[in-house]
């Protein structure tokens, strides 16, 4: 499944690299944990997390991750939209908490990694 | 890029780009029992220029600023918008390329189009005209920047071949300011940068990138700074990585996965879980770890070219 679609089936706002979304999706992976996603992600993932700063930018791009989800309409910071454009890493936001929004995603066919 | 293909670039993109796109999808929708007079301040609080008009889940119209301003200039009483909208609503579908919706503009002159779902029918979002100019100039800057990156790629792949030595070795150097979480990843992303220009295979970049990354942290997060040293050879890549101190008292502990010294407000971030060291251990062929309590540590990472055909998460 295709990043566009994800948003449009979980109504996701989309606040950066607006024109990155024709991408598909390898799976998901949800953490806090900088290292660990840095550990367990793969390639194409979409990122569950609620971390706000810039440094998961470096982290998504690090990975070449599909994109970053952030739960419960956390906002990011100012700095962390300006890197993503840069670095041309979708960040989209959801009202969910990240237990729901995986459960959705689920359903729509986005498996974990392993 | 010539002007004259640069206008063939747009006429391209208008086909390859779909309406779903570039459309905005948060609609700020109308009910039709909605007075005129209320209209002005609803456009100008959300700073839109018209709306599709929904009575419950059915598309009934589409009211605009010309229809307020119609409604104002004619001096007519107040009334529901349901009667100034206008109610030959012309959708279009979000599968549907962007020309659809720029012929549907010139041909019948509208403002705005209501986007729907062509199974459903359901209404996903609205384009206007300055959606459209606003994708196609974002696709187009993309376009640039991958042109750009192209060029770079080309005139650095056959760099290895193209000197004449018995032995060709590259070194990347990349500060690194301590506590400094504002630029922290910096080196390890344009050290990736750079090997992807050089043509090396994405999956040993990622993982010299992420070893590279995960070291840095561990400069900006525990040391006053250090240096980050990047030796490419045709066959391996070797990051040595050296700080000025403070040094680390047992290096058997910090391997120990989990285990971490790092302040409260650093884990709050997402960092300091004790991952950081075994990661690097994942990714590289060798690591090796040395260190003196007040004089600093050194990190030494290597990895052979051929071990990065396996993904590093396995």
């Amino acid at each position: 499944m295709k990043l566009n679609e994800l948003v449009e089936k979980l109504n996701l706002d989309v606040r950066s690299a607006k024109s990155r979304l024709d991408f598909e999706v390898t799976g998901g992976y949800a953490s806090d944990l900088l290292s660990d996603v840095l550990a367990n992600s793969q390639e194409g993932n979409v990122w569950i997390t609620l971390q706000i700063h810039q440094n998961i930018i470096g982290v998504a791009s690090m990975k070449d991750l599909a994109g970053i989800i952030l739960v419960n309409n956390r906002e990011p910071e100012q700095e962390t939209l300006e890197k993503a454009e840069l670095e041309q890493i979708p960040i989209m936001i959801t009202g969910l908490p990240t237990f729901e929004l995986v459960g959705k995603l689920y359903n729509l066919g986005i498996a974990g990694t392993k | 890029m010539t002007p004259d293909n640069k206008i063939s670039r747009i006429q391209e993109l208008v086909y390859e780009i779909r309406i779903g796109e570039v459309m905005k999808r948060n609609v700020i929708t109308i009910s039709p029992q909605t007075h005129m007079s209320e209209l002005r301040s609803i456009l100008r609080e959300k700073r839109i220029s018209g709306a599709p008009v929904m009575d419950g889940n059915e598309l009934v119209g589409v009211i605009s600023i010309e229809d307020f301003i119609k409604w104002l200039a004619d001096r007519e009483p107040d009334c529901p918008i349901s009667e100034k909208m206008s109610k030959d609503v012309q959708t279009l579908y979000d599968d549907e390329p962007l020309t659809q919706a720029v012929n549907k503009f010139e041909r019948l002159g509208f403002g705005r189009f209501a986007v729907i779902d062509r199974q459903s029918r359901r209404l996903l979002g609205i384009i206007t005209k300055g959606d459209i100019v606003e994708g196609l100039l974002n696709k187009l800057e993309i376009d640039h920047y991958k042109e750009e990156e192209e060029i770079y790629r080309r005139r650095v792949e056959h760099f290895f071949e193209d000197i004449l030595a018995d032995k060709v070795v590259l070194l990347f150097q990349y500060d690194v300011a301590g506590h400094d979480f504002k630029r922290a990843g910096e080196g390890a992303s344009r050290l990736k940068a750079s090997l992807n220009r050089l043509g090396l295979d994405p999956q040993v970049v990622r993982r010299v990138a992420i070893a590279t990354y995960e070291a840095e942290m561990n400069l900006v997060i525990y040391t006053n700074g250090g240096k980050i040293r990047a030796r490419v050879e045709p066959h391996e890549i070797f990051v040595k990585v050296a700080d000025f101190g403070p040094g680390i008292p047992d290096i058997e502990k910090v391997l120990q996965p989990g285990y971490s010294t790092a302040p409260e407000w650093v884990r709050n971030l997402g960092f300091g879980a004790g991952m950081g060291l075994n990661n690097i251990i994942k990714c590289a062929t060798k690591m090796d770890l040395k260190s003196a309590v007040g004089r600093g540590t050194q990190l030494h990472i290597r990895i052979d070219t051929k071990d990065g055909a396996t993904s590093e998460t396995k």
